[in-house]
């Protein structure tokens, strides 16, 4: 099961060509997962990697390979077009990974997908990622940037806004033979297409999914959100982490989402929330596997 | 990014949004000069970043950083005492900021204060207009202890602020007759600023109405996207650098992502959330971090050196935590780039490293071949335990 994507899920990679876009590109086709098509404008024709067909735009890709999701690594001038030009051909899934999109631009993009089949994961995230039951979860469905061999399959759902404590969730998970069902990176941006709580949301329908680590940051109010949702209707047990605590309020941490403003957006506001929601908070990133674990008593 | 006053002015008059009349000014002649063509009481405001200016006091002993006069030769002489003289108001530290232009402008008459701001609003993902009669003062403390004077009106972003919002904000706020016309007018002049600059939150604070029935916006605070500021040449041109951390400039121009704390333990990552988390496990260790330090996924070994010749410009820094989760990059090629980094700094206090992911067996060889004196972390917590306490033993 999984969410959102699966082992079988047909992918195709906007902006295959550039240097970042190829490299994981090829990452992806390395772990095993099904990149039936790139697309390029004016490069439509060629082959990446001598396998897979690179058109020049995302319809025409669509139509004749049947892709169902698309991940963008367009820059960001041309990422929201990207991501709409997606949207446009149906697909079910848009994963931007383009890190540093302007916030107008997302504002027009979400406006514009209201009423569209189509979700959207990111921008500024590391994808996702289904494990494999291969060596080193090789096998799965591989979406973005994050490292595949650091997987497991198993039955954690991770969710984050953050790429790197991502990394190091799953990883402290694998370590102590916990596997993971589907890791989502939702982005750290302040505008993006899926939330904490959409995620959350469906780890809960997910019969394959038993436990969640959620992983949050300074900014914004989503993870007060999830864990009023949490409180009310999920039914299985979830860790949380938030980073920036000793942040300085006002200042933006690396992520354009990650800032305090106006006493808003608080980590201390985040843990209280999630607390009262009965969502076990891990102390520090060195703890989030174990802190589950516990809580999950499994 | 900031901006200074008379830039907000400068952007206001681009735009049509109603100002008082002034100029900046950069010599006591200029300052002179100004006040003649505006004639009237004047103000004179020193620009740097920092609020609190009014209260604030030279290092010269001149106390105030915003006066008023009434006469050119008067506007001149104030100018001369801020110009080139250090500031020090609540917010710059006990060191101060060197002021190197002022503000010239007609003296406003006021009779009333208002609050108006327009800012992303990230539950709805769309731009939102808050609004007050209670101007003049800090909104947060407004917001909390009288929400009932606050007003936030949601904008659709495919139509931008309609007319009829902004008649029902003016008529909210006690606008009537032609001060209802004027705040129309600036209203929608304010929102076609606020998307044209790519800002993230613009804020008139006081929006006032003055003596002869003018509406203007007195005071202004501008955030910028930086994510847009590729598209915004005229902004990026306004940046003053003099006004920001040297750490952090330097830092820009090897596209590191650097926040300079008050703290002694300096944090080297690789990742913005793990750098947070990173910072915020130093001090649950019973440390102090020093800064917030983002090497990005693919950090070169120039961007690392870079990085720790940044982190030791830093006086107050007296130990070094490297945390990175080498997911791609290959940890052995970070472990040299650490090592290389070390010597050529000639590094002389205490360093701990934790490095986890690809290839990590041979980073960590390498780290314990190289013959530096570093300590290495098992986790991020050991990690962070061990460079609080060899910075507590070498105090």
């Amino acid at each position: 099961m999984a969410i959102l994507v699966n082992p079988d899920t047909r992918i195709l990679i906007q902006g295959i060509t550039g240097s970042f876009g190829a490299k994981h590109a090829q990452l992806s086709l390395d772990y095993g997962t099904k990149v039936v098509a790139g697309v390029t404008p004016g490069k439509g024709g060629q082959l990446f990697s001598n396998v897979v067909p690179i058109f020049d735009t995302v319809d025409q890709a669509v139509k004749e390979t049947g892709a169902t999701v698309s991940v963008v690594f367009v820059p960001p001038p041309f990422a929201a077009d990207a991501i709409l030009e997606g949207v446009d051909a149906g697909l079910d899934l848009v994963v931007a990974i383009t890190e540093g999109i302007p916030v107008n631009d997302m504002v027009k993009v979400k406006q514009a997908m209201r009423g569209s089949k189509t979700r959207l994961i990111g921008p500024n995230c590391p994808g996702l990622v289904t494990p494999g039951e291969g060596e080193k979860s090789h096998g799965g469905c591989r979406i973005g940037i994050a490292p595949g061999y650091i997987h497991k399959k198993g039955n954690v759902g991770v969710v984050s806004r953050s790429g790197t404590l991502t990394y190091e969730a799953v990883w402290q998970l694998t370590t102590r033979g916990y596997g993971q069902s589907t890791c989502v990176g939702i982005g750290g941006d302040p505008v993006n297409g899926t939330s904490h709580t959409d995620v959350l949301k469906m780890f809960n329908d997910d019969p394959e999914t038993e436990a969640i680590i959620m992983i949050g940051e300074i900014g914004g109010t989503a993870e007060e959100e999830a864990a009023a949702w949490a409180k009310e209707y999920c039914k299985k047990p979830i860790a949380a982490f938030i980073a920036g605590a000793t942040a300085p309020p006002g200042r933006r941490m690396g992520h354009a989402g990650a800032i305090v403003s106006g006493g808003k957006g608080t980590a201390a506001a985040k843990i209280a929330a999630l607390e009262d929601a009965g969502i076990a908070v891990s102390p520090t990133p060195a703890e989030m596997a174990d802190t589950l674990i516990r809580h999950w008593g499994k | 990014m900031n901006i200074h006053e008379y830039q907000a002015r400068e952007l206001f008059a681009k735009f049509g949004v109603a100002t008082q009349p002034g100029a900046v000014a950069f010599t006591p002649d200029e300052a002179e000069a100004v006040a003649s063509k505006l004639g009237g009481k004047i103000v004179v405001k020193a620009q740097i970043h920092a609020g609190g200016r009014g209260k604030g006091t030279f290092k010269n002993g001149f106390k105030g950083g915003v006066h008023l006069c009434d006469t050119p030769a008067q506007a001149r002489d104030l100018a001369s005492q801020m110009l080139g003289q250090v500031l020090v108001t609540h917010q710059t530290g006990p060191e101060g900021k060197e002021v190197g232009k002022v503000f010239v402008g007609e003296a406003v008459d006021i009779t009333k204060e208002l609050y108006f701001a327009i800012l992303l609003d990230r539950a709805t993902s769309a731009p939102v207009v808050i609004a007050s009669t209670e101007g003049g003062v800090d909104i947060e403390s407004v917001a909390e202890h009288t929400p009932e004077k606050i007003i936030r009106v949601g904008v659709n972003p495919a139509l931008g602020l309609m007319p009829f919002q902004s008649r029902k904000i003016a008529a909210t706020l006690g606008l009537t007759g032609p001060l209802a016309n004027q705040a129309v007018k600036l209203f929608a002049s304010l929102y076609k600023l606020f998307i044209d600059c790519d800002c993230s939150m613009v804020e008139i604070n006081p929006l006032v109405i003055t003596g002869k029935g003018e509406l203007l916006a007195l005071d202004a605070k501008f955030n910028f996207d930086d994510n847009a500021l590729y598209r915004q040449p005229a902004i990026v041109a306004m940046r003053d650098k003099s006004e920001e951390d040297p750490r952090e400039v330097a830092a820009s121009e090897y596209s590191l992502n650097y926040i300079g704390l008050d703290g002694n333990i300096a944090c080297l990552v690789n990742g913005a959330g793990l750098a947070m988390a990173t910072m915020d496990i130093i001090q649950y260790a019973g440390g102090k971090p020093a800064n917030f330090l983002d090497v990005g996924g693919g950090a070169t070994k120039d961007q690392v050196s870079a990085a720790f010749r940044i982190i030791l410009g830093d006086a107050n820094v007296k130990g070094i935590l490297v945390n990175i989760f080498g997911g791609i990059m290959d940890c052995n090629i970070i472990a040299n780039g650490i090592v290389e980094a070390a010597r050529e700094t000639s590094l002389s206090i205490p360093l701990v490293v934790r490095l986890e992911g690809n290839n990590v067996e041979a980073g960590k060889k390498t780290l314990a071949e190289s013959g530096l004196a570093l300590i290495t972390g098992d986790d991020i917590l050991d990690a962070a335990q061990k460079v609080v306490a060899a910075v507590a033993k070498a105090a």
